[in-house]
């Protein structure tokens, strides 16, 4: 049986301390109106000519050219720009709370996959995800508030719910977006976004439940029953989970279609789910509350993110070659920011971050079993893939004046505070030992 | 010197893992097991090294890639460029996303066949190799241990029968 430390509650309790008042600092210091956004341009303008007289020609250029310009279009740049800085604070509590939802929900899907597949090995490991599944819960709940707030048009994350996006009449008429209203409507959007997250929650519940109900009772028919839940859940998140990526992420840029995306999203955050498992297995393993767990187990997790993290560059290699080669303007409007614009660095860094290292790194068999080499690896396979969502949100809602600042800081910390506390809690509750599971006995005498 | 060995024969795999053990507990040398099926932990038994094949892979899977990097940039750059697409055909940088393919598929020949070689090769399994199996029921049910014979003759054969043999043969080792 595990105690919730009080140290590391102090230091969870801290960080979402800590994270509420840089959101909140966020918040209120993004920019009201357009006069402010003014400023913030003029000021660079005048940064950028004092770096350099070539640079400062080509802005006298460009100003000269826009006098034809009526005053207008400037308005409504103006607009447009002041739009994506208030986007940011919004921006950086979507990649947060999108980013801890779904290592949760991943941690879910391999977990029913061990039902699913009667997997021996991970019983031992069971009591751990159930507890990091524990935040989804929470974690629903924040994202939907952000859903809620996008859907009553509390900021502009997402483009297509612009008023008079679907009016022939209006000025913001948008007929490709208007094509796709018959599923990109702001109600259904809602609905469907709760009913994603319903249909975690309740898995979680009953998953959790009958596990539970197993130590106690031993009886296998509990055992058959939470096989059938885990085949349905599988089943249920993999349609589930196409269009949760399409109506969460992909509608960002409404224009842009990849039918790649949603497994793209999925190797994604199935990686840093089993990164978070072994991690958190470390750590329980260290306080000395798993005494099955042994290298092996280790080793296996470790064998999960080599593979998924090939996994990952495989979907974002794919997904980028074949709209390089056919370089179809609508396809290529994505990858300009990304390739060649402002987010060249997170979007080929991470490359380095999420394949290269891992696969190094973890291609040895003895550094598998080496708890610390786990640990660097995962902390860097973490990183890289909050990098990853990051540069899925930020292009379409920020643009180019993105940076990491206080927003994108104080989100992370504050929902790492909130991750740490629930699933720590959840996993002091019972013990670790999943007792009643049938296959306990393989897992326990499982060596390598 | 004494060139000989006695081939002990069991038809059950949990026994001649235990049998393994137990033989090299009490200190004879085991010269090879035949089998007709890959026994799990035999090899750790027997106390075999661990295999290196898996360094072999990581070189031939490099030697690959090497050869598709090289291979792609004289067809494809120098030798005769080929605008496909509208790519730019004259910097290999930039139209390295389209041999990314290549360099993959030939990473995985590579290493593929190289290791299947290697294996061959180690293993002693080359064309016209006569079959080195003493009894030929070991490529049907049956498993055979080949044990040195140094010391005394029944007092072996009476140890292997304990660990459970069915049937015992002395043989001269080539």
């Amino acid at each position: 049986m595990y105690t919730f430390s009080g140290k590391l509650k102090t230091f969870s309790i801290a960080l979402m301390i800590l994270g509420a008042l840089g959101m909140g600092y966020g918040f209120l210091t993004a920019p009201k109106t357009t006069e402010d956004i003014k400023e913030i341009l003029h000021q660079e303008e005048s940064h950028d000519v004092a770096q350099g007289d070539e640079h400062a020609t080509t802005e006298v250029h460009a100003s000269a050219d826009s006098e034809s310009h009526s005053a207008e279009a400037e308005q409504n740049h103006l607009e447009h720009v002041l739009h994506q800085l208030q986007n940011r604070p919004w921006a950086a509590y979507f990649v947060a709370a999108f980013f801890f939802l779904m290592i949760g929900v991943l941690v879910l899907v391999f977990y029913a996959i061990q039902w699913a597949a009667q997997a021996g090995w991970s019983i031992v490991l069971f009591r751990v995800m159930e507890g990091i599944t524990a935040y989804i819960l929470p974690g629903s709940i924040l994202l939907f508030l952000f859903l809620l707030a996008s859907g009553f048009h509390l900021n502009h994350i997402y483009v297509w719910m612009a008023e008079g996006t679907f009016d022939p009449t209006s000025e913001n008429y948008d007929a490709i977006i208007d094509g796709k209203s018959w599923w990109l409507n702001t109600p259904s959007w809602l609905i469907r976004g709760f009913v994603y997250l319903f249909v975690y929650n309740i898995f979680r519940w009953l998953l959790r439940k009958n596990s539970i109900a197993l130590d106690n009772s031993g009886d296998v028919k509990i055992y058959k029953k939470n096989f059938n839940l885990a085949v349905i859940f599988i089943v249920l998140y993999a349609i589930l989970e196409l269009f949760m990526s399409f109506d969460w992420l992909m509608s960002l840029d409404p224009h842009w279609y990849s039918q790649l995306y949603s497994f793209y999203v999925f190797a994604s955050m199935m990686v840093s789910g089993i990164t978070v498992i072994a991690l958190v297995t470390i750590y329980l393993r260290k306080k000395g509350v798993l005494p099955f767990v042994n290298d092996k187990h280790i080793h296996d997790l470790g064998t999960y993110m080599f593979g998924f993290s090939i996994f990952w560059a495989y979907f974002w290699f794919d997904q980028f070659m074949l709209q390089w080669y056919a370089n179809i303007p609508e396809d290529t409007a994505y990858f300009f920011p990304r390739l060649i614009g402002s987010y060249q660095l997170p979007f080929i860094g991470m490359l380095i971050l999420n394949f290269v290292f891992p696969i190094f790194i973890l291609m040895d068999k003895d550094s598998k079993k080496t708890p610390w080499f786990v640990i660097v690896t995962g902390l860097v396979i973490l990183f890289g893939h909050y990098i990853d969502i990051f540069q899925l949100i930020y292009p379409a809602t920020v643009g180019d004046n993105w940076s990491i600042g206080v927003p994108e800081i104080a989100s992370l910390l504050f929902f790492l505070g909130v991750f740490i506390f629930t699933i720590f809690s959840s996993i002091s509750k019972v013990p670790l030992h999943a007792k009643g599971n049938p296959f306990m006995k393989e897992s326990e005498i499982y060596h390598g | 010197m004494s060139n000989k060995v006695i081939q002990a024969m069991y038809d059950d795999d949990d026994v001649l893992l235990k049998a393994v053990k137990e033989t090299r507990e009490a200190n004879h040398h085991i010269e090879e097991v035949f089998t007709p099926f890959p026994v799990h932990g035999l090899e750790k038994a027997m106390g075999m090294k661990g295999t290196r094949i898996a360094i072999a892979a990581f070189i031939y899977g490099l030697t690959g890639l090497g050869f598709a990097i090289w291979m792609m940039n004289y067809m494809m750059i120098e030798d005769w460029p080929q605008n496909i697409g509208g790519k730019p055909n004259f910097s290999y940088v930039e139209n390295m996303p389209a041999f990314v393919p290549i360099m993959f598929e030939l990473t995985v020949f590579f290493a593929a066949h190289l290791m299947v070689i290697t294996f061959y090769m180690r293993s002693k399994i080359w064309p016209f190799q006569k079959a080195s199996n003493p009894d030929p029921r070991t490529t049907d049910d049956k498993f055979v241990m080949e044990v040195e014979l140094s010391g005394n003759e029944s007092e072996l054969s009476d140890f292997l029968k304990k660990t459970g043999a069915i049937e015992l043969k002395v043989a001269d080792k080539a």
